[in-house]
């Protein structure tokens, strides 16, 4: 079968899947930061094959923005969870709930 | 022999994604993280994408995950109790299922039912599509603001951490 | 010019006001008080001869629209256009000397009266403030502004009944009086908005000469006509103490008794008849609102004359008669007299004002003593007082050639001709009981036996000349004031035609026919003449009987088994105040109190229920603020899964 821009599709869905499925079902707040990534990762391979088949570079450009932006949600992401980590001594997510109400 | 490709390297990024989302170990789930964008790399080099899957290797691959590592190092997590739980199996497999049933839509509908719409063979690009001079231009043309923008958000971010991270020198 | 009459009353009030009264200029009391008097006559003393050059101009241009003087606009809203217009013509030229020329002398005479009185600044500033308004409202060519000259006088009366407001009695005289003159003011706002309806503009000469226009009044159905008469006669009511709203007059006896002189004599009660004569085509218009108006008059003047048989008080025996004499204004302008009731207004401004500053020059010089049964024979004491005084009762009785008789008979002469017969017949015997009362009102206090207690006896003087001056010019007055309108018949003897100048000269202004006599008639005009002269006289010589010569004969009558009851309910005034206390006051208190418990019960119980929803409503919500992150995530990829399912399940 010809490869078609709706496998590429099904496959960002699946991998977009994959990434929720680890956010919700993990404790481990740094696993549940990398799910956070995967999902980025599959957004954006969503956006290049988008581009590929229309011929437009935007969504190449609007790709690397994305990444730009992953970068620095994974730095200030870290840094918190190092933050929580000096002060709770855990960061298993179903302890940190101070907004509970 | 694009198909052969594409299913390989689909299938790896699905296996090792899966591998990170279940992994008992953090720093094995961050070396599944790593082999994942190398797959999904290769995937964009078969859109014909090269600037933007060696900047995927370089900065994701390269960058973040190296910080992901150092901290899951730094802070030696290493803990039974936060692995992949077998409780509450229903949800999990609610889950699974939903995402199953999406799929099977999917498939049937636009997959098998659709006509010749976007073969990738069939749709032929310039030359150059995804080349570093042809993305540079854009960026630096149509693009400039939001490049310039996202310099900003990095800054904003730098400053971000470092408060963050402080710690209160009384 | 008209201008100057009435921007010097004001400035004379913001002067003494601003400088003196707020304290900006302290200086010891006697130059103090000999500036703010200054100002305050002279203010007025020059309004007076402005307004008396514009009256020999009116006279000799004899044109009777009268000068006309507008000025900038004031309100323009769509049809409706009012603005500061000033009118002087004949009618408003009479008030305007009144007013002007008898504020003028009790103005002198306050300076005497309120000699000693620690706020002498703001009583002068009050009462040019009062004249400023009642000129505003006898000058003003359009309703809007008659009715800013009527509320302001209600405020200025408010102000001067209440003065001395250390007394919370006196203070509640002052609210009495507000209030009541309020829900008469109702009455005249509701008759604007008919004028505008109808009449589609509130100028004097628009509407006035459209009501007389016969073509245009087809169209407008007589009850429009008679409800705006009544509703203004309403607005009358309240300012000029008729019944049922004069309850007020006597409780502002209250104040200080140049200001009893001032307003409740002979000029803020006289402006709802200048009201009435102002809008007499809309009474002539109307027969129904016109028997109203004169039967309520005569009830009215009946009513009063026979509570001040019995007061006790010198001020509210002269507060009753001015009701009563109120009453026989009405009486003249209700049945289209208009002449006849203006005179009458002129009239009794001398005399009656001539009266409460006798009074008050009694008061003064019994050391703030009112009870006439603790005077007498005071003559020997206030020798200009009391001969005042008596030439003041004796014009308010009638007797022939003080002015009081001219006035009196023509207004008895005019009900009789234009068939009010049995109206006629009450007046005739108030006539007589105003006789009664009030020689009885001189004969207790300036004759017979003295019963002046020991301690008053001593300091009995006369009042200085500051006082005795404004008397004496008021006792010439009230002799010689009537001849301005000696009535049309005496002088058909001497072969000269319309005698009467001062009919001829207030019917120039009024749009409307004078009627003439109707039908033959029983008794003809010297008939009526020697009639009200008989009930004059015998009301003065029923008081001698009973006060001077036989006084013991009078307790016969008030402690007699079958009529005692009628003086003590006469002393009681009725209990009509009792009567309103009990049905309106407590009425209204209840209403309010209702009110209040409506508020605080409903509408706030409603807001705070609305609130404490709110609140429970949020505290509810909060519940699903799980704090973890993962039941978020689940929540909302949930969503994410229903959202999908539902675009693919669209898709085809």
């Amino acid at each position: 079968m010809e490869i078609t821009i709706n496998h590429y599709i099904l496959l960002s869905f699946l991998l977009f899947a994959i990434g929720c499925f680890g956010v919700i079902t993990r404790k481990n707040l740094i696993i549940v930061l990398m799910s956070l990534e995967l999902m980025l990762n599959a957004a954006n391979l969503a956006f290049v094959s988008f581009s590929r088949f229309y011929n437009d570079n935007t969504g190449q450009v609007f790709m690397l923005m994305s990444l730009v932006v992953a970068a620095c949600e994974v730095a200030v992401g870290l840094a918190l969870v190092v933050s929580i980590y000096h002060n709770k001594q855990t960061i298993n997510i179903d302890v940190l709930k101070l907004l509970k109400g | 022999m694009d198909t052969i490709l594409f299913y390989f390297f689909a299938s790896a990024a699905l296996a090792s994604s899966i591998v990170v989302v279940v992994h008992r170990n953090p720093v094995g789930s961050i070396v599944a993280l790593v082999l994942t964008l190398f797959t999904t790399s290769v995937l964009y080099i078969m859109l014909s994408a090269q600037f933007v899957a060696v900047v995927q290797v370089l900065v994701y691959a390269g960058a973040i995950m190296v910080l992901f590592m150092f901290t899951v190092m730094f802070l030696i997590l290493r803990d039974e109790s936060l692995n992949f739980d077998a409780q509450n199996v229903p949800l999990k497999v609610s889950l699974v299922l939903a995402v199953l049933l999406i799929t099977g839509m999917f498939v049937q509908n636009v997959i098998i039912g659709s006509s010749n719409a976007g073969k990738l063979a069939s749709l032929s690009v310039s030359e150059d599509f995804g080349s570093i001079e042809q993305v540079g231009t854009s960026i630096f043309t149509d693009y400039i603001l939001p490049f310039e923008l996202t310099s900003v958000l990095i800054l904003i971010a730098i400053i971000g951490v470092i408060v963050i991270s402080k710690r209160s020198t009384d | 010019m008209i201008f100057l009459i009435i921007l010097l009353p004001l400035i004379g009030a913001a002067l003494n006001g601003l400088l003196f009264s707020s304290g900006l200029i302290k200086k010891d009391h006697e130059s103090e008080r000999r500036i703010v008097s200054i100002i305050g006559c002279s203010s007025i003393l020059l309004a007076a001869l402005i307004s008396t050059y514009l009256f020999i101009q009116l006279i000799q241009n004899d044109n009777p629209a009268g000068i006309i003087q507008n000025s900038f606009t004031w309100i323009v809203s769509g049809e409706l256009n009012i603005s500061f217009g000033f009118l002087f013509d004949n009618i408003s030229s009479v008030m305007t000397l009144v007013i002007t020329w008898v504020g003028f002398l009790i103005h002198v005479y306050s300076i005497g009266y309120m000699h000693n009185d620690k706020s002498y600044a703001r009583y002068f500033m009050y009462l040019n403030l009062f004249i400023f308004f009642m000129l505003v409202l006898v000058l003003g060519n359009n309703f809007p502004l008659m009715f800013v000259g009527w509320e302001g006088v209600g405020l200025a009366s408010y102000l001067l009944i209440g003065f001395w407001y250390d007394d919370t009695q006196k203070a509640y005289a002052g609210r009495k009086a507000f209030i009541v003159n309020r829900i008469g003011d109702f009455g005249f706002l509701i008759a604007i908005f008919l004028i505008f309806l109808v009449f589609g503009s509130l100028n004097f000469s628009d509407v006035f000469s459209q009501a007389a226009n016969p073509t245009f009044m087809e169209n407008v159905p007589i009850i429009m006509i008679t409800a705006i008469a009544l509703l203004l006669f309403v607005g009358a009511v309240g300012k000029s103490a008729q019944f049922p709203l004069y309850v007020w007059l006597p409780d502002a006896m209250a104040g200080p008794t140049p200001v009893s002189a001032l307003i409740h004599a002979a000029t803020m009660v006289t402006a709802g008849v200048y009201m009435v004569t102002r809008c007499a085509v809309f009474f002539s218009a109307s027969p129904l609102a016109q028997f109203i108006v004169v039967t309520i008059a005569v009830f009215t003047a009946f009513f009063a004359a026979t509570i001040a048989l019995s007061q006790t008080d010198i001020k509210k025996v002269l507060a009753y008669s001015t009701i009563s004499q109120l009453g026989f204004m009405f009486m003249g302008v209700g049945i289209g007299a208009y002449a006849a009731g203006m005179f009458h207004l002129v009239t009794h401004a001398f005399f009656k004002a001539l009266l409460f500053l006798g009074a008050g020059s009694v008061i003064h010089a019994m050391s703030d003593e009112q009870d006439i049964r603790k005077m007498g024979a005071l003559r020997k004491y206030l020798p200009i007082t009391s001969k005042t005084f008596l030439v003041g009762a004796l014009a308010i009785s009638g007797l022939p050639l003080l002015s009081g008789f001219f006035s009196k008979d023509q207004i008895l002469g005019q009900l009789y001709e234009r068939g009010f017969t049995i109206h006629f017949a009450v007046a005739i015997i108030t006539a007589l009981l105003t006789a009664l009362y009030m020689m009885r009102l001189y004969f207790l206090t300036f004759e017979g036996k003295s019963r002046v207690s020991e301690g008053v006896m001593k300091k009995l003087h006369e009042s200085p000349s500051t006082m005795t001056v404004p008397l004496i010019v008021l006792a010439v007055l009230s002799v010689l004031g009537g001849y301005v309108g000696v009535p049309d018949f005496v002088g058909e003897i001497f072969g000269v035609h319309h005698i009467n100048a001062f009919k001829e000269f207030v019917w120039a202004a009024i749009p409307v026919e004078q009627h003439h006599t109707l039908g033959h008639h029983f008794f003809s005009h010297w008939d009526l003449l020697v009639l009200s002269v008989v009930a004059g006289l015998l009301g003065i010589g029923l008081a001698y009987y009973f006060y001077i010569y036989r006084p013991k004969h009078l307790n016969k009558i008030t402690r007699n088994e079958d009529f005692g009851f009628l003086y003590n309910a006469s002393n009681s005034k009725w209990y009509i105040d009792e009567v309103y206390n009990h049905t309106f006051v407590r009425g209204f208190n209840e209403i309010s109190k209702l009110s209040f418990l409506f508020d605080l019960n409903i509408i706030d119980g409603l807001i705070n229920k609305l609130a404490s929803f709110t609140s429970g409503l949020s505290d509810f919500i909060s519940k699903f603020q799980f704090g973890l992150v993962r039941a978020y995530a689940a929540v909302m990829t949930a969503g994410l899964i229903v959202i999908i399912y539902i675009l693919f399940a669209t898709l085809n």
